[in-house]
């Protein structure tokens, strides 16, 4: 028996990338929901560090960082393959995983979400930037990141595939199919794939949630 | 048919002596090429590293990669004498994870504790030495991170190694002390004592005076907002 465990918290797309992982590789697994502001025993036992999610556990012993984790369910579950064979495509897949998974490179994507006025402005400006370069540097002409399947770097980038929940709640569209053609196809494709189609967030629950989430943040900067 | 590898980096980062400290473990020759970051970055610089437009790069065979980390997997799966990572996929995690764990949580906070100003110093130590103190905890009694020899989370970490200390001697705090952290400062001397670390480490005195320079001009700062 393999007894895989994944601890999660929804709708974080950390805990996604772990899981599609899974799902992609056909690994049975038990996933456990966590409460971010009340974290159970079992989270702050296996990640002492970060206590963060998502955490993976296997035969008792426990693997936490997303990145650490994709690299780790690559090697143990060889089916289907996330990475490339050859090392300088595998150099250029972990430089782009890197490059998104990169808290000063992706915080224009935060302030889109929770800012208000002149910072907002700026950080839609930078966001725009930012998914340029995914564009037109990372994913090319490509219609996944992997090439002709979904690979490490389609599961970094998976937070893309349900960004338009943001632009809807800040009222704010860039990610179209006029401004972005290739990501915005790569959008479709990648939630369209059978294994992802059935493991994304609902869209009504994302709407109520994230706009929690961006009160809470207003709510705590205004004086 | 003579392999071309070729580092783009910066004498005083301690980003590109880590790609050099690979290839050296590895026995890779390779040509290095000096950058002049603050002032003019070259233009082969920024064809082979446009997205961040920063060394280190790694030049093999006419292709580039870059981000330090990357590059020393990629050194890792290309030449395989002397590996930096254990075969063991649970334990090779485990090494990832104290890599990212030096490199993006210890070394800002170091950084951010040598070099606060006086309000915010005590708060940026506090954090800094809970960094060491976790990182220390990886240690585990062995002479390096990766066991009997030098790994990729030893690479990783050469910062508090080297840089860190000269860094206490410039600012005069202490934060990486023998009586504080006894395993880990214990480490640095194994690691420095390395005859192919000694190799890939800048000239003390000049990094020393870079640092000093730092300093003053810190404290120019200072003197200046306060007036």
């Amino acid at each position: 028996m393999e007894e895989v465990k994944v601890l999660g918290s929804w709708p974080s797309p950390y805990g996604y990338r772990v899981q599609w992982a899974l799902e992609l590789k056909g690994v049975e697994y038990e996933y456990i929901d966590e409460d971010l502001f009340n974290k159970s025993d079992m989270l702050l036992k296996y990640n002492p560090v970060h206590k963060k999610i998502p955490v993976l556990v296997r035969h008792g012993k426990s693997i936490a960082e997303s990145a650490v984790i994709l690299e780790y369910i690559e090697e143990t579950w060889p089916q289907n393959p996330l990475l490339p064979k050859d090392p300088y495509e595998r150099a250029m897949a972990r430089f782009w995983i890197n490059f998104v998974d990169n808290k000063d490179k992706a915080a224009p994507i935060v302030t889109f979400f929770i800012g208000v006025g002149e910072e907002h402005k700026k950080a839609t400006e930078e966001t725009k930037e930012l998914l340029k370069i995914l564009e037109e540097q990372a994913l090319g002409e490509k219609k996944y990141f992997g090439g002709d399947e979904i690979g490490m770097v389609d599961l970094a980038m998976g937070w893309m595939a349900y960004f338009g929940v943001i632009e809807e709640i800040v009222d704010v569209k860039i990610l179209d199919a006029e401004s972005f053609p290739r990501l915005h196809a790569w959008i479709q494709n990648f939630r369209a794939h059978p294994v992802i189609k059935s493991n994304l967030p609902d869209h009504d629950k994302l709407l109520v949630s994230y706009t929690q989430k961006r009160q809470m943040f207003l709510g705590s900067t205004t004086t | 048919m003579s392999e071309e590898v070729k580092v783009f980096g910066f004498w005083c980062s301690p980003f590109s002596r880590r790609v050099e400290l690979a290839l050296k473990l590895k026995g890779v020759q390779y040509e290095y090429i000096e950058e002049d970051v603050f002032k003019n970055k070259s233009p082969l610089l920024l064809k082979y590293n446009p997205v961040h437009k920063k060394i280190p790069v790694l030049l093999h065979n006419g292709k580039p990669i870059a981000e330090s980390l990357v590059i020393l997997e990629y050194i890792e799966e290309t030449w395989k004498a002397n590996p930096i990572l254990p075969e063991d996929p649970y334990e090779k995690a485990m090494v990832r994870f104290w890599t990212k764990f030096a490199d993006e949580k210890c070394l800002p906070a170091l950084w951010k504790a040598g070099w606060s100003p006086e309000n915010e110093r005590e708060k940026a130590v506090d954090e800094a030495c809970e960094c060491l103190k976790t990182l220390e905890s990886a240690l585990k009694g062995k002479r390096f991170f990766g066991g009997e020899t030098v790994g990729l989370v030893d690479i990783a970490a050469n910062f508090i190694a080297f840089w860190l200390r000269l860094i206490q001697e410039a600012t005069g705090q202490e934060l990486l002390s023998a009586e504080k952290f006894p395993d880990l400062f214990k480490w640095t001397d194994e690691f420095g004592s390395c005859s192919v670390v000694k190799e890939s480490l800048p000239p003390r005195d000049k990094l020393l005076a870079f640092f000093k320079a730092r300093v003053a001009e810190a404290m120019d700062a200072q003197t200046n907002a306060s007036k």
